[in-house]
C-alpha cells in the first residue's frame, strides 16, 4: 500500500482541514466581537470593593453596551482601564460624573481629611467601596469617560452569590 | 421527466436564498469587525493639525492604515503617531504624534516651568503647532486612550508610504533605560 498513490486522499484531507480551520476562525471571530460588544466574563479579585465583591475572586460579567451609549452613570460598577498601567483593568464604581462636585476622604487610615473637587467635562471619579484598601481616583484623579471600557451586571461566580450585586 | 415547482416550493427557495446571503454577509461582518479590531483598520484624516504628513492641502483627506498589535503590551516610542480618543469627548477621536512618554521632562517654549508625564500616561502634539489641540491644552493623558498606530499613508496614490518617526529635540529628558522599539 504506498502513500503517495489513491490510497490516501490528500486532496479530500486538505479540503476538510481547511473547512475545519474555517469553522475555528468563524467561531472565534463571534467570540471576539461578542465580547468586545455584547458582554465578557471577567475575573475580579483583590480588597478594593469589599463588601461588594469577595477578596478572593468574583466572575463577573460585565456588558459592553452601556458605556458607547454613554448610559453609565453615579452607583455603576465599572470595568476601567487603568490610567496608571494600560495593561491593567480596574473594576471601581462610578461616584460622579464630569461637571459634579466630589467630597472624598482622602486618606482614611491616617486622617479625617476631606478634599471636594470638580471632575471635569469628560471625565469620571471612581472609587473602591472599601476606600481604606483602594487606590481609586483619590490617588490618580478623575479618569477620561474614554478608559471605561464596560459595566457590570451581575456575578456569575461563586454560585452562592449569583445575581445582581447590590446586597 | 417534468419538475412542476409548486408555489411553496418557490418561496422556500427564496427564503433559503435570503437566508444564505444573510449568513454570508454576517460572517463577512464578524470576521471584518475582528481584524479592523484586532490587527489593522484605515481611517480618513480630517483637519490639518498634522500637516504636512497628513492632510498638506485642505482639499483632500488622506486615508492611514492603523494598526493595532501595539495594544498587546502598549510599547511606544517617541515620535510615533497614534490614534486615541478625546478624553474630553469619548465619542471623538484624534491622530497626533508622541511627544512624551511616562517619566519624560515636558518644556514648551510658552510656561515656564517643566512638567513630568505622569506613569501609564504620554504626551501628545500635533505636527502642525498651530492649529493642533493637543496636550499642550488637555495635558498628559493616560495611555489606555490609544486606539491605534498609524504605520502608512495609504491614500492618496502620491503620497503612499510609511508614516516616519520623527523625533525633534523634545522631550527634555526622557528615561535613559526605557527600550526604543522598531
Amino acid at each position: 500500500m504506498n502513500l503517495f498513490g489513491n490510497a490516501v486522499p490528500w486532496r479530500s484531507i486538505a479540503r476538510e482541514a481547511l473547512d475545519r480551520t474555517a469553522i475555528v476562525a468563524k467561531f472565534l471571530c463571534l467570540l471576539h466581537v461578542t465580547n468586545t460588544y455584547v458582554c465578557t466574563p471577567t475575573l475580579v479579585y483583590g480588597p478594593s470593593m469589599l463588601p461588594t465583591l469577595n477578596l478572593t475572586g468574583d466572575v463577573l460579567l460585565a456588558e459592553r453596551v452601556s458605556h458607547r451609549l454613554g448610559k453609565v452613570g453615579p452607583g455603576d460598577v465599572v470595568l476601567v482601564r487603568s490610567p496608571v498601567d494600560p495593561r491593567k483593568s480596574l473594576t471601581k464604581r462610578v461616584v460622579a460624573m464630569g461637571g459634579d462636585e466630589v467630597t472624598f476622604v482622602v486618606d482614611p487610615r491616617n486622617s479625617e481629611r476631606v478634599r471636594t473637587i470638580v471632575v471635569p467635562r469628560g471625565h469620571v471619579w471612581i472609587q473602591g467601596d472599601n476606600i481604606y484598601a483602594s487606590s481609586d481616583s483619590r490617588q490618580f484623579g478623575p479618569v477620561p469617560y474614554g478608559l471605561i471600557e464596560g459595566k457590570m451586571l451581575c456575578r456569575v461566580w461563586p454560585l452562592d452569590g449569583f445575581g445582581s450585586l447590590n446586597h | 421527466m417534468k419538475f412542476v415547482y409548486s408555489q411553496q416550493d418557490f418561496a422556500m427557495g427564496t427564503r433559503s436564498l435570503l437566508w444564505d446571503i444573510t449568513k454570508k454577509y454576517f460572517t463577512v461582518g464578524l470576521i471584518g469587525l475582528t481584524v479592523s479590531d484586532r490587527y489593522a483598520s484605515i481611517v480618513s484624516v480630517r483637519g490639518s493639525s498634522m500637516s504636512p504628513a497628513f492632510n498638506p492641502r485642505s482639499d483632500t483627506n488622506d486615508y492611514v492604515l492603523v494598526e493595532k498589535f501595539c495594544l498587546d503590551k502598549y510599547r511606544f516610542s517617541h515620535g510615533d503617531v497614534v490614534v486615541f480618543s478625546s478624553p474630553s469627548n469619548h465619542k471623538e477621536k484624534h491622530i497626533k504624534r508622541i511627544i512624551g512618554l511616562p517619566g519624560d521632562w515636558i518644556g514648551t517654549p510658552n510656561m515656564d516651568d517643566v512638567l513630568k508625564v505622569p506613569e501609564g500616561h504620554f504626551w501628545v502634539e500635533g505636527d502642525n503647532s498651530v492649529s493642533s489641540l493637543d496636550s499642550r491644552s488637555f495635558g498628559p493623558i493616560p495611555l489606555g486612550l490609544i486606539r491605534g498606530r498609524v504605520t502608512h499613508v495609504v491614500w492618496p496614490p502620491q503620497r503612499m508610504g510609511r508614516v516616519e518617526r520623527e523625533t525633534n529635540q523634545r522631550p527634555l529628558s526622557s528615561l535613559q533605560d526605557r527600550p526604543e522599539f522598531y
